[in-house]
């Protein structure tokens, strides 16, 4: 029928067959797994929800005012704990987003010879992966006591101040928050250097080209062109803050109470769940995955946020 | 995106031409570039600190005896680290067997077949989601799942709670990886009469192997080191597990329970196996970066 | 492997043709790429498509082996029939119509393999069963690329230069014996040098095969082609552009005496 030899070539239909199930098969395979992904995210809520389901009966949302934690009388609240995630990310951030931005300046706008930034940009990448238990270890062996002498003098000069207003205790709010802020450095550094070496070179080259510096270029072209990216790498940095448990747990001090002060000890969210759920029972582990939902709910939204403003971000690019 | 819309008016001088900037402005400028070397200074520090601190306590301790030993109990001198590693490596390995193939599957499934269909934008956003869960969240999800139905703490439980902070990573790197084949490679198989299957499986992914395994080396050091995650489903075992569903110690949850407290024995037990992982991770990075190299086009 | 139907004159009233098209319409997603195509291509001839870019000749041409089917959105309507068999219809499976029309791309694109898999790789999903060094031998020879690579048939494709990696493509597409080559601009990414060599190689192929080649060039049209199409576009009033057929012919006829006056204007580079 054709000038074509296709001898060599058998029949096709039976072997195109068996290809065409074991395609459609695998087709429906990969959009299994992949599906399955998100199901895992609404699996992981739904768990938290029906265990923590007779602490939410019983609580309500007063669980999120009171400021009761007591096993003995079975009446739990998680303020203190709400409190203490919140205050110690933002110390947290207070230190790591200029610390971050900085050196992701340092790393981009060169100021090195790429031969330099590549081994230190390795470095940061380690950093980002030095397990927070690691964080939790050395920031007690050798973090406190390297510390304490700066925070005793902070208290005696600036006491007046309402959050140095207590002597520093050998674990604190200050101490996770500052721990955190090393710990999520890394995440603002490696994206808002991305972030920034991803801008079209037309911008610096046109705002050098007008007569600007070196630092007018980056303070009012580069870094408003890359805001979003940057903002997006802080939400990032503020939801593993937020969720982080080890380096709260070992550092804070675990007090279930509210003080002022960033010297006295806390607890967060995370820590409460790491110090009581091995010994807890009953309404407690139902308390104590509400608490976990909230947190859950918490880190979400922060990620979700970030995750649409670095789209956007890339939408504009 | 903004445009450079302010045009510096100091350092020039109508008439006069001035080919130097005026001294405020670079004074500022050396301000800036002062305190941005600071910064990283400043970041550099702990790490420097952690490294050193982590393998001259690590180092000090380090012998034989860590491989083969069991931890003592506290007031005892010596021991070793034996069943935290063995438990570690078990845990590693029942997460990777859970991680692996969900998160290359549903990368093929988003890369290749949906491509920039809504249903991939919604995956890969629950992939991204999914990166931002807490990993005590993962500890407790695996706790109701595994432990409250099995009516044990486990390395299958330890592992189930790694796997989900895995797959994000594991999925990322490997669509990253499918993307990096162009486009023309894959009709150039089409082309000649292969299925999607044949052309996935014979040509895209032995190509974008290098990207896998960089993938699955990044989130094996990641779950090497997890805590929170394991603190409720592996457990911890004083002695060596006997089977996958029993009680499991870990390196890094051991870590935690040394670390806090107060026998300087087990506190050094603690920095030898915090200079394990951190040399595992290390590793382990350098393997990916060697692979992230090799890629072919 | 003598052709039995060797066409002598393709004016003859029983020509044979391997495609036919009927009032094709390619849509991207709801824009209409290509409108009304009818064009019957003969059998063992090398039939070029030309016209300016965004004309729809690789649209059209993708439709021949369903590449279209990749694109999401893509839509066809209307009828291609290979061999009196519409291409298109339900029970037809696009990877069965991409074993029997072959492609080579306009970007060489051989697989991140040795030379020998690249060749075999085609060969094998295809069940066949004879020797393969033998095949990879012959595929290679039948494109001209044997002598310079057959020391090193284990080295990557991607190792090879340019318009080797497009003649390694030619060689993967003959080795599975396929009716009918497409070829979508092959050499455009390719030096005079190697394209006169390609250009060569499409004379001994169409021996044996129907070639149809989509091309920017003109003198390639007229140096290599038996037939030839000459595509135009016209805005829509949405503000797109639809691509059409203008007029389809012997190449010498349309180079040298064309009815249609856009298709004059073009040939002659009077266009636009």
């Amino acid at each position: 029928m054709t000038t074509a030899d296709r001898s060599a070539f058998g029949d096709d239909t039976q072997s195109l067959k068996v290809a065409r199930t074991i395609d459609t098969g695998f087709f429906w395979l990969t959009a299994f797994f992949a599906l399955a992904i998100a199901g895992i995210l609404l699996w992981i809520v739904y768990e938290l929800f029906t265990i923590a389901w007779p602490a939410i009966q019983k609580f309500g949302l007063e669980f999120l005012t009171s400021s009761r934690w007591n096993p003995v009388e079975n009446i739990y609240g998680a303020l203190p704990q709400i409190y203490g995630t919140i205050i110690s990310s933002i110390i947290a951030l207070l230190v790591a987003v200029p610390l971050g931005v900085g050196v992701a300046i340092f790393l981009s706008e060169d100021f090195l010879p790429s031969k330099v930034v590549t081994p230190i940009a390795f470095l940061i990448e380690l950093l980002a992966a030095v397990p927070s238990v690691v964080y939790g270890l050395w920031g007690i062996f050798v973090f406190i006591p390297f510390i304490t002498p700066f925070l005793d003098f902070i208290h005696t000069t600036l006491g007046w101040i309402p959050i140095f207003s207590t002597p520093p205790s050998s674990r604190a709010m200050i101490h996770a928050g500052l721990v955190l802020a090393i710990m999520i450095s890394p995440i603002i550094i490696s994206i808002s250097r991305d972030t920034l070496a991803s801008l079209p070179p037309q911008l610096r080259q046109g705002s050098l080209a007008l007569g600007a510096t070196r630092w007018e270029t980056i303070l009012q072209v580069l870094i408003p062109a890359g805001l979003s990216g940057i903002i997006g790498s802080i939400m990032l940095a503020l939801g593993r803050a937020l969720g982080e448990t080890m380096a709260a747990a070992m550092l804070i001090g675990n007090a279930n109470k509210i003080s002022i002060s960033w010297f006295d000890p806390a607890s967060t969210i995370a820590s409460l769940i790491a110090n009581q759920f091995a010994e807890a029972s009953g309404l407690q582990v139902s308390s104590l995955l509400y608490a976990g939902l909230v947190l859950m709910l918490l880190t979400l939204a922060v990620n979700v946020l970030a995750e649409i403003i670095v789209s956007r971000f890339q939408e504009v690019e | 995106m903004t445009t450079p819309d302010n045009t510096p008016t100091s350092g020039t001088t109508p008439g006069t031409m001035s080919y130097t900037v005026a001294p405020q402005r670079k004074l500022f400028g050396n301000i800036m570039t002062g305190l941005v070397i600071a910064c990283a200074l400043l970041a550099a520090l702990p790490l420097v600190s952690i490294l050193i601190t982590v393998i001259t306590n690590g180092l000090s301790r380090f012998g034989p005896a860590i491989f083969t030993e069991l931890p003592p109990p506290p007031l005892v001198d010596g021991g070793g680290l034996r069943n935290a590693i063995v438990g570690t490596l078990t845990v590693m390995v029942i997460s990777a067997a859970i991680s692996v193939p969900f998160g290359i599957m549903a990368a093929i499934y988003v890369s290749e077949f949906a491509r920039d269909t809504k249903l991939a934008n919604a995956v890969r956003f629950g992939i991204n989601v999914l990166s931002g869960v807490p990993s005590i969240i993962a500890g407790l999800f695996a706790y109701g799942v595994v432990v409250l139905a099995t009516g044990t703490f486990s390395a299958v439980a330890g592992g189930v709670a790694l796997a989900v902070l895995m797959i994000p990573i594991i999925e990322r790197t490997a669509e990253e990886g499918l993307k990096s084949i162009p486009l023309e490679v894959r009709q150039g198989a089409l082309g000649v009469g292969a299925t999607n299957f044949q052309t996935i499986s014979q040509i895209v992914l032995p190509a974008s192997l290098p990207f896998l395994a960089t993938g699955v080396t990044l989130a094996l050091a990641r779950a090497s080191g997890e805590t929170a995650a394991l603190l409720f489903t592996a457990l911890f075992n004083q002695f060596d597990a006997r089977s996958v569903w029993q009680p499991t110690a870990t390196l890094s949850v051991l870590i935690y329970n040394f670390a806090i407290s107060p026998y300087k024995n087990q506190q050094e037990l603690a920095w030898v196996a915090a200079f394990l992982i951190m040399v595992f991770i290390l590793i382990v990075s350098i393997i990916a970066r060697r692979l992230g190299r090799r890629t072919q086009f | 492997m003598t052709s039995p139907r060797m066409q002598s004159n393709s004016s003859a009233v029983d020509t044979d043709y391997v495609l036919e098209v009927e009032k094709l319409n390619v849509y991207y997603g709801s824009n209409l790429a290509v409108r009304d195509t009818y064009l019957k291509i003969p059998r063992n001839q090398i039939t070029a498509f030309i016209g300016p870019s965004g004309c729809g000749k690789s649209t059209v041409i993708r439709c021949f082996n369903r590449l279209n089917d990749l694109i999401p959105g893509a839509r066809v309507e209307g009828r291609v029939l290979f061999d009196g068999r519409d291409l298109y219809a339900k029970d037809v499976d696009p990877v069965e119509v991409r074993r029997r029309i072959g492609m080579v791309f306009q970007k060489a694109n051989p697989f991140p393999k040795s030379i020998y898999e690249n060749i075999a790789f085609g060969a094998r999903i295809n069940g066949f069963k004879g020797d393969m060094d033998e095949l990879v031998e012959r595929s290679l020879r039948g494109a001209a690329l044997w002598d310079e690579v057959k020391d090193k048939l284990k080295e990557s494709g991607l190792s090879l230069s340019g318009g080797q990696q497009q003649r390694l493509c030619i060689a993967r597409t003959i080795a599975i014996e396929p009716e009918v080559i497409l070829m979508d601009e092959p050499c455009s990414a390719l030096d005079p040098i190697s394209t006169l060599r390609v250009e060569d190689l499409m004379h001994e192929l169409k021996q044996r095969y129907t070639i149809v080649i989509v091309t920017h060039n003109m003198q390639q049209a007229s140096r290599v082609s038996d037939m030839t199409a000459f595509f135009n576009a016209e805005a829509t009033p949405t503000g797109g552009r639809v691509g059409y057929l203008v007029e389809f012919d012997k190449t010498q006829v349309i180079f040298n005496s064309p009815s249609q006056t856009a298709t004059q204007d073009y040939v002659s580079g009077r266009f636009g």
